[in-house]
Parts: C-alpha cells; structure tokens; sequence
C-alpha cells in the first residue's frame, strides 16, 4: 500500500510537471496555430536562469530566501525570453507552418547546445531549503517534500489560470481567440496583445516547470526540456489542443499511468502505455478528451 | 429608445435623414486577394450615412470579400475611406474600433462561450453598450444569457451575431452578410424588422441573397458582378426594373436568386 501511495504522489508529481509544459504549449497552439518545439526552450532557460542566481546567492542570502528569488528570476528571465522571442522571430512566420516548425526546432537545438556548452553536459544540483529534502508520512509512505511542492503549485497553476481564463476580460478574448481569431479581431480586440500574453504565460509556465524539474529530480541538465516536451505534446494532444482541463486531465493520466507501468510492469512498460494511449485517443477521439471538434 | 419589434415586412422610410446624402464610406479602386486569388478588381461605390445600402450579386461576385475588404480580413490594395479616413492600410482591430460593427456570413459566434460572454467580448472600451436595446429587440438573448452560444438555434445565433454588432453606441456602420442565410421563414421575418430597427440607428450594409428581405428596406443597391461594380444607384428604381435584376441577377421580379 505505502509504495502505492509513493508510486500516486509521484505520478502525480510527474503529472504537474507536464501540465505546467502542456498548457503553455496548448494555449499557444490553440490560439495561435503555432506548434512551439522552442517551449522546452523557455524551460531550460528558466531552470538555468534559476540555479546561477541560486549559486550566486548561496551564503550571501538564507536559502529559502535564495530558493525564491531564484525561483523569481527564472521566471521573469524564461517569460522575457518567450515574449522576445514571439515579438522578434514568431510573429513573422503566423500562417507558414513550415517556417514555424523549421524556426522552433532551431531554436530549441541551439538553446540546448548553448546551455550544454556553457554549463556543461553533466547535471547540476540546484538549491533547495532543507525541508524541501526531508519527507512526510503520509499513510506510512515516506513522500519527499518536493513532489508536494510540485503538486500543490501544479493545482494553484491549474487553479489561477481557469480563474484568468473564465473571469477575466484577457481570458475571455483567449478562449475566444482559441476558437476564431478572425472574429476576436472583428470586435476591435487586438488579437496581437493576446498572442504575446499567451506566449508570456507559456514561458513563465514552463520556466517554472523547469525550475520544479529541478527540484523534483534534485538537478537540471540541458536535455531535460526536450524529454519533458515529447510527454507534453502527448498531454496536450490527449487531452485537446486549447483545453487547460483537457491538459489537466490528460497530465493526471500520463503521469500516473507512467508511474504504475514502469513500477508493475516491464521497463519502459510506461512510456509504452502512454503511446498507445495516445493511440487509441488519435483513433477514438481525435480532438482530445475535452476538446472540441473543429 | 425603439419599440418592441412587430413582425411585419419592414418598408422603406419615407423621407431619407438629413445627413442622407454624405457618405459614410467610400471604395475607390479596391483589388482583394485570397492566397493566389484574385477576387476584387477596381471596386468602388459609396455608402450614404443614415440608409441601407444592399450589396447584391451572384454567388461568387465578391461580396463577402468586399466587407472583409473593408475589415482588412483579406489582402486589399486601394482607397477605403471611412468616415474622412483612409483605413486601406489599418489592421482589422482599427477599423472595427473606428466605428464598426460586423455580423458574419456564418455567424461565427463563439460556440464555447455563453451569450453573456460573447456580447461582453463586444463591448468595446470608451464606448456606451446598448444592452436595453438589444434586449428589447432580442429578448431570448436575455433569457438565455447563461447558454453556450454553440447550443442554440440558427436563428438565435444569427440574433446574437446581430446584437453583437449593435451592442456599442459609437458604431457609425454595420455591415451584414447573409442574415437570413438557412433561417426558417418566421425567423428570416424577425431578422428583417431588427434589421430595420437597427438601420434606423446605424448606416449598414447588407450582403443578402434572398431579394425579398432587402427589397422593401434598401434605399441604395450595389451589385458586383466576378469581383467588378456593375451598377449602382437607387434600390427602389433597381428594383423595379424586372429587366435590370434579371440581367444582373438572374431571378425574377421579387424572387430569390436561382
């Protein structure tokens, strides 16, 4: 039962992880029909950003207090570099697919050969407080602190953006957006505004995805994005493009279904499992758990 | 304030509004394009203010393409002068804000929204928002605030797509495409009498297949032929002239189009 317990809260630990990555890109994708491989980009630029200001702060600052103004400074340097790069690079390539996959992808390798080249292919340990190490009991189980911290944010993040989308102005012009671009412009709404919010709100979801990253697995290496990425476009495929719950639901399912076939079954069994998930999904439902169809 | 909608065949004022004869928009020379599409070639006519102007034409003459012209919802070369100003260059967002209102050819309310929400979405900063008067015009608008626009009838959509577009005090122009489009008579009736109530408050200009409804209400017609002006002037005298709708239009007098 307690390893059980453990293998759920770390499913559900991996599955706040690629909701983070999942909605970002979801939005993206349902908003402005750009399929972004440089989101895992914004991840590794945020997790990086966060353990320099983390390193250099170590013994000037008490560490809880290094952990969130590193925590902050990932944040504000993933999301600058995911607005620059939607003002600079991607609103020129709106409508050409092929452009948009050719630019993306580019800038994905190039930012994991830079962080590889700068920080060096060998993982670094990023810095956490203490308790965030120690662990709780929770049912005779031994669940380290970290991947309550990585569920708890998840489900504040799934809380606050449904309350962004739902209640206010911006979050009404996305969801609208999501559905009929042309038509959010014929109301005098400048859709523009919303693809680079949509874009802030995707870098800062996935800085923080990889700032978790590292908190979770205790380090951070320049490939860790790319690998969070592939189980993030499942998320988002299973779940349907442009639905923050398709992504929630779809998370839950990966990450937990992952968890139970790689401990219960073969290695490897999970990612399997979550393929031919995403099978049966593409075949049964191609517009994803709560999307809609187009 | 207007009155509650009686479900006669609406007519044509009697006497035009005093400002009749200025024109609230101008196309000079206006070419569109769709991808490698060329659709408009070297159209120009002019809106009055205060009246309605029917924009006619066979299936595929272009006018669909010329309100999105207007928008900037396709590639457009040429003079559009709205109101003293040249928008040719300006995004969509910019025209509509300059005093626009827009109902669609298919609607395109936002399915996933509620009828609260998508009249919201309309509602533009700096401006008043009618909504007693379009609850007066569509009151099932106002029982069915709470509804997903994507769950109701053709005919509540194409009333909500209208009251999106009348929804701001500061609209100058409408321009309407297809309102009757796939509605059950009674409903194509209820559409035509708002229309006219909205007229009164806003010049407009309608795209419309069926001659029927825009007969009886426009004051100026417009027809394209394959994305080219080919006549324009007084709808009353238009359609009188069996001869002329029938050699533009290819129906006969008072029906629809074959």
């Amino acid at each position: 039962m307690t390893t059980f317990l453990l293998l759920t809260v770390t499913g559900l630990g991996l599955a706040g992880l690629y909701f983070l990555v999942a909605s970002g890109l979801s939005l993206i994708y349902g908003l402005m029909d750009v399929l972004n491989f440089a989101h895992a980009a914004f991840l590794t630029v945020g997790a990086y950003a966060s353990w320099l200001v983390g390193t250099e702060l170590t013994g000037v600052l008490p560490v809880g207090v290094v952990f969130v103004v590193a925590l902050l400074a990932g944040l504000v340097v993933g999301t600058l570099v995911a607005v620059l790069m939607e003002l600079g690079l991607v609103r020129r390539l709106y409508g050409d697919h092929v452009g948009q996959v050719l630019l993306t992808v580019g800038l994905l390798l190039a930012v994991t050969a830079l962080a590889r080249a700068v920080f060096g292919s060998d993982p670094v340990r990023v810095v956490v407080p203490d308790w965030m190490n120690e662990v709780t009991r929770i049912g005779g189980a031994a669940v380290p602190n970290s991947r309550l911290v990585v569920i708890v944010t998840a489900a504040l993040v799934f809380a606050g953006l449904m309350f962004f989308l739902r209640r206010t102005r911006y979050g009404l012009v996305i969801r609208a957006g999501v559905e009929n671009r042309d038509m959010v412009s014929a109301l005098g709404i400048d859709v523009g505004r919303a693809f680079t919010l949509v874009f802030a709100i995707g870098g800062a979801l996935a800085s923080l995805a990889g700032i978790l990253t590292g908190a979770f697995f205790g380090t951070i290496t320049a490939e860790q994005g790319t690998s969070l990425l592939i189980f993030a476009f499942i998320v988002v495929i299973i779940g349907g493009l442009g639905s923050i719950p398709g992504s929630a639901l779809a998370a839950l399912a990966v990450g937990l279904l992952q968890q139970y076939a790689n401990y219960y079954g073969a290695v490897g069994m999970g990612d399997l499992i979550v393929v031919a998930m995403l099978a049966v999904v593409l075949l049964v439902r191609p517009q994803g758990l709560l999307g809609r169809v187009a | 304030m207007t009155t509650r909608p009686d479900h006669r065949v609406p007519t044509a004022p009697e006497n035009d509004p005093p400002d009749a004869a200025t024109p609230i928009l101008r196309l000079d020379g206006v070419d569109a394009f769709i991808g490698e599409s060329h659709i408009l070639h070297g159209v120009g006519f002019t809106v009055p203010a205060g009246q309605i102007t029917a924009l006619l034409g066979r299936n595929g003459a272009g006018k669909t393409t010329t309100l999105r012209s207007i928008l900037g919802l396709v590639e457009r070369r040429g003079s559009i002068d709205l109101d003293g100003q040249d928008v040719s260059g300006s995004t969509t967002h910019d025209v509509v804000r300059r005093g626009v209102g827009y109902v669609p050819e298919n609607r395109d309310v936002f399915a996933g929204l509620t009828v609260a929400e998508n009249l919201r979405l309309a509602e533009r900063p700096g401006a008043g928002h009618r909504y007693d008067l379009v609850h007066e015009l569509f009151p099932r608008l106002k029982e069915r605030r709470g509804q997903r626009a994507g769950s109701m009838s053709g005919g509540e959509q194409q009333m909500l797509a209208l009251a999106r577009a009348l929804l701001n005090d500061d609209n100058r122009l409408l321009l309407i495409d297809e309102p009757s489009q796939g509605l059950a008579p009674n409903l194509v009736r209820e559409v035509a009498v708002a229309l006219e109530q909205m007229a009164q408050l806003v010049t407009t200009v309608v795209v419309e297949q069926n001659l029927a409804v825009i007969r009886h209400m426009a004051r100026r017609v417009v027809v394209l032929d394959q994305g080219r002006v080919v006549h324009e002037g007084s709808a009353p005298e238009f359609f009188e002239d069996e001869a002329l709708t029938q050699e533009l239009l290819g129906v006969h007098h008072g029906g629809a189009h074959r």
